[in-house]
C-alpha cells in the first residue's frame, strides 16, 4: 500500500536544489516547443545564452529587466508568506506609475533630494491603497482577495488608459496616450553610461536584505508568519490577524507600486498603457521559484529576466515567437510546485501487517 | 428614464444579454462543477483562451464547427487534468497551481497562435456559428428574436445548465460529487475514489470552462485575438460565490451581467459625451466585485473547498 506521509523538516539541499532543478527542468522542456516550432534545438540555447551573457549591454539588459520583477517578488512573497493572496500586483504597479508621473512631471519642481523622495513614496502609498482596498474587503465583508484583486487588475488598467486620455496626458504627446515626462531632477540616476540599467536595481537589493531581515529577525515578520502558518492559533496566542494582515498588505502593495516608480523614473521616464509585460503576474512566479525568501528572490528574478531577455533576443535572431518565455516561466511554476510537494511529503510503501500492529 | 425603459422592452437588448452571458453560462458552470468537488480552479482564465484559440484553429484547419467544439473541450479537459494531478492526489496550493495554469495555458495558446501563423496582420478569419432559423420559432414576437435567434452554442449553454444540475442534485454520481466537496472521508469510508470524483469533477468543468472560451472565437466573432478573453474567467469565479454555488442562481447570475453589459453599452451611446467611455467598461469587473461583497458572507460554501485529502490520512 502506498501512502503519502509529511517529512519532519525538508533538508537544506532540498529548499535550494528544487528551484534550480526546476528551472533546468522548465529550459529542457522547451525542446519541445522550439521542436513544434522548426528551430535548430542547439543554436536556439546558445543564442538564448548569448541573449543574457553575449556582452556587457546583454547582461545590463537582464539586469534592468530584472528590477521590476524583484519588487513585484517581494511583493508577493511577502503576501503570500502571511496567507494573503495578492494577485493584483500588476495594478498595483500602474498605481504606483500614476501616482509618479502625477508628481514627478511638474507639479513640484524640487531638487533631486527632495522630489526623488517624494515621488518614490507617493507612489509607493498608491501602490499600498490597491492592495488595502482589496483586504478591507476581505476583512469587512468576507470577499475572496484571490478574485477582487485579479478584478481590480483589469479596473486600475483601464483607469489607467482613461488618466492617459485625460488627466494625466501630454499636452505635447501629438495626441498618443502618454503622460508628459517625469522632469530630470526626479529621474533615478543611472548606473551604468550608455546602459539603460538604473538605480531601481540597487533600492530593489536593498529592499530585499530588509524584507529578509524584517521577515526573520523581526516581531512584525514572526507575526506575518504565524498569521500565514495558522490564522486560528495566531489569534489565540494574542496575535492581531487583521492587523497584521493589514500591515502586510500595505507593505506587498508599496512594493508592487514601487516596480511601478522604478519603471517609469528609472527606465522610461514617461508612462503609457503597455509599461509592464505582466510583471505583476511574473512576480508570482519569481516568489514561487524563491520559496517565498526575499533574498532569494533576488536570484530568481534574474533567472526569469535572463530568460525573458534571452528569448526576446533568440527570437529576434531564429523568428521563434518570444511567447517561448512565457511558456518557460509557466513551466517552471508547475515544476517548483511539485518539487515543494516532495520537500514536503514522501510517498511510502508500508506493509500490511506493520500498519495492523501500529 | 424613458431610454431605458425602451432599451430595456427591446428584443436587441434582451438578445443582446443572453450573447453576452452564453460563455459565462459555460465558464461558471465549469467553475461550479470544481468547486462542488472541493477544487478551486483559478486556471479558468487560460482555459478560456486555450478553448478560445483550439476551437478557433481546429476550424481553420478544417475539422468544421462541431469538431471545433470537441477540440476545444478536450483542450479544456486536458488543462483540467493538470490542475487535478496538482491539486488533488499532490494536494498541492490550488490558488497556485490554478493561477500556473492559467499562465501555462495562455502561453501555450498564444506561442501556437504565433508558430503556426508567424507573420499576418490581420488574424484570418473563419465561418463562425449562424444564428439559428427556427420555422415558426423565430417569427414569434420577442421571443422569436431574443431566444429563437441565437446561435447552436447558446443553445448548449442553456442545455448545460439542466444537465449540471441534474447530475449534480438527480443522480448518485452527482450526489458523490457533492459529498467529495463537503465531506471526502464519507465518501472514502463509502468505498468511492475521492481522487476519481474530484479529477472527474475538474476535467468535466474545465471542458465546459474552455466552451466559454470556444464562443468567443466560434460564434460572438470569427477569429482570434491576443487579449480577448480580457478577465471574463476571473468574473466567473466571482459570479459562482455569488451564485452560491446552484447552477440556476450561476445562470440567474450571468444573465443579469450580461443584462448590466448590454445595458451599459446601450447607455454609453445615449449619455457618452458626458461620462468618459471607460467608466462603462470597468463596470463588469465593478460589478462583479460589488456581487461578492453582497453574497461573500453568506454563500453556501463547499465545506472541503481548498481542502486537500489524502487516503489513509484523517
Amino acid at each position: 500500500m502506498i501512502r503519502i506521509e509529511p517529512r519532519q523538516a525538508p533538508s537544506r539541499l532540498m529548499t535550494l536544489g528544487i528551484p534550480v532543478l526546476s528551472a533546468v527542468i522548465a529550459l529542457a522542456l522547451a525542446t519541445i516547443p522550439l521542436a513544434f516550432a522548426g528551430a535548430s534545438i542547439g543554436q536556439a540555447y546558445v543564442e538564448m545564452f548569448k541573449g543574457v551573457f553575449g556582452s556587457v549591454f546583454a547582461f545590463t539588459e537582464m539586469l534592468t529587466r530584472a528590477t521590476p520583477l524583484i519588487f513585484t517578488g517581494l511583493a508577493a512573497a511577502l503576501a503570500f508568506r502571511a496567507r494573503l493572496w495578492n494577485i493584483g500586483a500588476e495594478g498595483q504597479l500602474y498605481l504606483g506609475a500614476m501616482a509618479a508621473v502625477a508628481v514627478g512631471s511638474g507639479a513640484f519642481d524640487l531638487p533631486a533630494i527632495f522630489l526623488i523622495p517624494v515621488i518614490v513614496i507617493l507612489g509607493c502609498a498608491a501602490g499600498a491603497v490597491g492592495m488595502v482596498v482589496p483586504t478591507v474587503l476581505k476583512s469587512r465583508f468576507g470577499a475572496d482577495e484571490v478574485v477582487t484583486t485579479l478584478l481590480l487588475n483589469f479596473i486600475i488598467l483601464i483607469f489607467l488608459q482613461m488618466m492617459l486620455e485625460g488627466a494625466l496626458k501630454d499636452p505635447m504627446g501629438l495626441g498618443w496616450p502618454q503622460s508628459p515626462p517625469i522632469l530630470d531632477q526626479g529621474m533615478l540616476p543611472p548606473l551604468m553610461d550608455r546602459m539603460r540599467v538604473h538605480s531601481g536595481l540597487i533600492i530593489a537589493l536593498v529592499v530585499a536584505v530588509i524584507a529578509q531581515f524584517m521577515l526573520v529577525r523581526s516581531v512584525w515578520g514572526f507575526k506575518l508568519r504565524a498569521v500565514g502558518e495558522n490564522a486560528a492559533a495566531a489569534g489565540h496566542a494574542g496575535i492581531g490577524v487583521n492587523r497584521s494582515l493589514m500591515s502586510v498588505a500595505i507593505v506587498s502593495g508599496a512594493l508592487a507600486g514601487m516596480a511601478g516608480v522604478s519603471e517609469v523614473a528609472g527606465l522610461k521616464g514617461y508612462l503609457t498603457a503597455d509599461i509592464s509585460p505582466g510583471f505583476g503576474y511574473t512576480g508570482i512566479v519569481v516568489a514561487m521559484l524563491a520559496g517565498l525568501s526575499p533574498i532569494g528572490v533576488v536570484i530568481s528574478a534574474m533567472f526569469i529576466a535572463s530568460v525573458f531577455v534571452g528569448a526576446d533576443s533568440m527570437s529576434r535572431a531564429m523568428g521563434v515567437s518570444s511567447y517561448l518565455a512565457d511558456l518557460v516561466v509557466s513551466i517552471s511554476l508547475l515544476c517548483v510546485l511539485i518539487g515543494g510537494f516532495s520537500a514536503r511529503y514522501r510517498i511510502t510503501r508500508i506493509n500490511r501487517q506493520r500498519e495492523q500492529s501500529a | 428614464m424613458m431610454d431605458i425603459l425602451q432599451i430595456l422592452f427591446s428584443e436587441s437588448f434582451w438578445a443582446a444579454s443572453l450573447r453576452i452571458a452564453t460563455p459565462l453560462i459555460f465558464g461558471v458552470l465549469g467553475a461550479l462543477l470544481c468547486e462542488k468537488s472541493g477544487v478551486l480552479n483559478l486556471g479558468i482564465e487560460g482555459i478560456f483562451v486555450a478553448g478560445a484559440m483550439a476551437g478557433w484553429m481546429a476550424v481553420w484547419l478544417g475539422l468544421g464547427l462541431w469538431g471545433g467544439v470537441i477540440v476545444a473541450a478536450c483542450a479544456g479537459a486536458f488543462f483540467g487534468l493538470v490542475h487535478a494531478i496538482l491539486t488533488v492526489p499532490l494536494g498541492l496550493s490550488q490558488h497556485v497551481s490554478g493561477l500556473g495554469i492559467t499562465m501555462f495555458a495562455t502561453s501555450v495558446s498564444y506561442f501556437t497562435y504565433r508558430t503556426a501563423l508567424p507573420n499576418v496582420s490581420s488574424p484570418p478569419r473563419i465561418e463562425p456559428f449562424q444564428a439559428l432559423d427556427i420555422p415558426l420559432l423565430s417569427d414569434l414576437p420577442f421571443f422569436g428574436t431574443v431566444l429563437f435567434q441565437q446561435t447552436a452554442l447558446t443553445w448548449l449553454a442553456l442545455l448545460m445548465v439542466i444537465v449540471v444540475w441534474y447530475v449534480l442534485y438527480r443522480t448518485p454520481l452527482g450526489m458523490a460529487i457533492q459529498a467529495v466537496g463537503d465531506n471526502p472521508d464519507s465518501v472514502d469510508a463509502q468505498g468511492l475514489s475521492v481522487y476519481g470524483l474530484r479529477i472527474g469533477a475538474v476535467m468535466a468543468g474545465s471542458a465546459l470552462m474552455a466552451l466559454g472560451g470556444a464562443f468567443l472565437t466560434m460564434s460572438a466573432f470569427d477569429a482570434f485575438f491576443f487579449g480577448m478573453v480580457n478577465g471574463r474567467g476571473w468574473i466567473c469565479i466571482a459570479l459562482v460565490i455569488f451564485a452560491s454555488w446552484r447552477p440556476g442562481k450561476a445562470l440567474l447570475g450571468a444573465l443579469l451581467f450580461g443584462a448590466f453589459d448590454a445595458l451599459q453599452v446601450r447607455l454609453q451611446t445615449e449619455v457618452g459625451a458626458l461620462v468618459p467611455g471607460q467608466v462603462f467598461l470597468m463596470a463588469p469587473y465593478i460589478l462583479s466585485i460589488i456581487a461578492l461583497m453582497i453574497a461573500a458572507r453568506r454563500a453556501d460554501y463547499p465545506r472541503a473547498l481548498l481542502t486537500p485529502w489524502f487516503k489513509g490520512q484523517r
